[in-house]
């Protein structure tokens, strides 16, 4: 089997996908990153590696998220790019026609226009919109409920209470008081979607224009409660795609086909690199003010690359240019 | 007298020119820096924008080398900043500091006003020179903005990564190194030499113009080298004001003919934006119109965090970009930004600009 491979390297999840040539998804993986990014990739590579069959062949690797230079590094990327490209790419190739995307991961929230297939605005969260899979995680641990059956729960509610959303703080505690209030659960749970989708429109959608078709993917579209809020705030229809919590994977496996497609060999460095010893080190050059937090990756001991640098003194002496667009 | 005064982008070379032209002892702040802003943030109030804080620090780390007197502009109208120089001053002063404060109003109606402050710095100095002064000063001003006009135009064609950047540097050490007026010609050519010698190659470049708040735009420690990335982004930048326009328009009063100045911009402004919001507001709606005719790929707007007069104009943008077709990007910034997040931000709309445009 030939295909190309997409990696999302973020703060909470990292996550791989195999495409075969028809694009169509093989296999797909999440991981948590638990901080250890390379550790989660590495596992991620030996995990594939043992699903796909022997004989395949990556023909592309593409990847993404905060997480994408390193990643790109070590596993031998072709292309590297930044999440709100690939969640678009993927967002438009599997639902033909897309106008509006709401993205909700475990940290980011962001929100993508597009129009005739091009994202023509966006915008991430600002602080308040952050964290909202963490808190719904949090929510639903607080209240001893599987965070699966979440979804299922709240659409048991018929008239949702009002919560107030605008921050994690004040949603909590005036969830806590609704409970000892005596609503039932599935109201006070169906509340909290509202309110965390009041809270999205009004941060990270505010300004923009939301036509449909609407894709809803990130973690929190797993979550029906929330996709019900999103309907009704909106008024329109919210699609959930098959892969949604391994969007930008599945972008950045499109935008490897898209860059390979003129041929050429991959510069992946092949499933092996999963034993490969790889570290993440650092250093605070003291040679300026600035006291720039250098990060530096070894491969068996040798520095294969370095960034974080203001002035260039440390990433220029390697010749690293990996980060072109 | 040893004058001190903020950082802004390159401003201390010509100020230093002009102050050490006219024979007063000049010390310049240490490069703004992560100390400076971990300096000025700790002691400015928290609500203060970046400009404020960044000077604060500006001035702390002038004092260590000796400074005792500031030179600052002034300011009018609905924004903070004409009440910056005193509530820095009345900060220092409290930590200790014992700063003497010259303040330099936008004039209202006649250079003059300006000359005499000048000519109380320095003193003995006839009006004569202090004119000649001012003048050694601003033609520095004028050869790094041409210096900077080149840098955005080579950064993203160069064959070598970082080779601009090298030459940028070299070349404007010819220009710190010029003494007296006479020998500014021959500097010009050297540097014109050293900028020839970038090797570029022909590719398709986005075209984006960089508008917003004045310090943000010329002070790269605060705008997170904005210019340099896009540069390496392959992206031709355009700023909507460089100093020497700056320095006209506030200063000279538009005595300098034949410069881009604000007028054109306000009057591009409307129907968006009809009347002025304080600081850079209008300016910074009106560049965004002017950028659109010209057929810019896209506009990035650049403020500080509470930057009124910019938020005003951040409000009026959607519109216009919808109305005009071009797409554009708000960066606020201040001492909490964090790097990834701006990289993603910049890639993002890049990528957008770049499918637009069909040049991926
Ligand atoms: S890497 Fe460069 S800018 Fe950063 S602290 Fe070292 S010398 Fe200064």
């Amino acid at each position: 089997m030939k295909g190309y491979l997409g990696i999302d390297v973020g703060s909470v999840s990292t996550n791989l996908v195999f495409m075969d040539e028809n694009g169509e998804i093989r296999e797909a993986i999440y991981l948590r990153t638990r901080g250890q990014p390379i550790f989660a990739l590495q596992e991620g590579l030996r995990q594939l590696a043992e699903r796909l069959p022997a004989n395949t062949i990556v023909r592309g690797v593409g990847t993404t998220g905060s997480g994408r230079y390193l990643a790109g590094i070590i596993a031998g990327a072709d292309v590297v790019k930044n999440e709100i490209t690939s969640h678009a790419v993927a967002a438009s190739t599997l639902v033909p026609g897309v106008q509006t995307i709401l993205e909700i991961g475990g940290q980011d929230s962001k929100i993508i226009i597009l129009r005739n297939g091009v994202v023509t605005d966006f915008a991430m969260n600002t602080v308040c919109a952050a964290g909202t899979g963490s808190f719904l995680d949090q929510q639903a641990a607080r209240l001893n409920i599987p965070i699966e059956e979440f979804g299922k729960l709240a659409l048991k509610s018929t008239v949702p209470v009002r919560i107030a959303g605008r921050c994690a703080v004040f949603a909590e505690s005036d969830m806590i008081h609704k409970q000892q209030m005596g609503y039932s659960l599935p109201d006070i749970l169906a509340g909290l979607c509202e309110a965390l989708v009041r809270n999205y429109l009004n941060n990270v959608g505010k300004g923009k224009e939301i036509l449909p078709p609407v894709v809803f993917q990130g973690g929190v579209a797993a979550n029906a409660g929330m996709r019900r809020a999103f309907e009704q705030a909106l008024g329109l229809e919210v699609h959930v795609p098959p892969h949604y919590n391994v969007m930008g994977a599945v972008g950045a496996a499109l935008l490897a086909r898209e860059k390979m497609a003129g041929g050429g060999t991959s510069r992946f460095r092949g499933f092996g690199v999963a034993k490969t010893r790889f570290k993440a080190g650092g250093f605070e050059c003291e040679n300026c003010p600035n006291l720039c937090e250098v990060v530096e990756i070894t491969r068996e001991g040798e520095v294969i690359a370095r960034w974080g640098d203001r002035c260039g003194r440390w990433s220029n002496s390697l010749g690293y240019q990996e980060n072109a667009v | 007298m040893k004058v001190t005064f903020p950082h802004m982008g390159h401003m201390w070379i010509c100020l230093s020119a002009m102050l050490e032209y006219l024979g007063v002892e000049v010390v310049v702040p240490p490069p703004t820096s992560k100390r400076t802003l971990t300096l000025g943030a700790r002691h400015a109030p928290e609500f203060a924008c970046l400009p404020l804080k960044l000077n604060l620090g500006n001035f702390i780390e002038a004092a260590e080398r000796g400074a005792d007197t500031i030179l600052m502009a002034g300011g009018c109208g609905p924004c903070r900043f004409g009440y910056y120089a005193q509530v820095e001053h009345a900060i220092l002063e409290d930590l200790g500091y014992n700063y003497r404060l010259v303040v330099m109003e936008p004039p209202q109606k006649h250079v003059g006003e300006l000359l005499s402050k000048i000519k109380y710095i320095t003193g003995h100095s006839s009006w004569w020179e202090v004119i000649r002064g001012i003048r050694f000063g601003y033609q520095k001003a004028r050869m790094v903005d041409e210096l900077e006009r080149r840098a955005h135009y080579l950064r993203p064609r160069e064959s070598h990564r970082g080779s601009t950047d090298k030459a940028f540097k070299r070349a404007l050490q010819e220009i710190i190194a010029v003494k007296h007026p006479r020998d500014l010609p021959q500097a010009g050519e050297r540097v014109r030499r050293i900028m020839a010698g970038v090797a570029i190659r022909p590719r398709p470049v986005l075209r984006v113009g960089i508008v917003g708040e004045i310090f943000t735009l010329l002070e790269p420690f605060a705008n997170h080298d904005l210019e340099r990335r896009l540069g390496y982004l392959g992206v031709q930048t355009d700023r909507s004001i460089y100093l020497s326009e700056w320095v006209n328009d506030h200063l000279f009063l538009g005595l300098v003919r034949g410069l881009r100045s604000r007028k054109e911009a306000c009057r591009a402004a409307p129907p968006y934006l009809n009347h002025f919001v304080g600081g850079h507001g209008q300016e910074t709606v009106g560049s965004t119109v002017m950028y659109a005719r010209q057929g810019y790929d896209g506009v990035i707007q650049l403020l500080p965090f509470t930057c009124m007069p910019e938020i005003v104009a951040h409000s009026v943008l959607p519109g216009l970009s919808t109305g005009l077709g071009i797409p554009t990007l708000t960066i606020t910034v201040d001492e909490q930004s964090g790097e990834a997040g701006l990289v993603t931000r910049l890639e993002a709309f890049i990528d957008l600009l770049a499918r637009k445009k069909g040049v991926v």
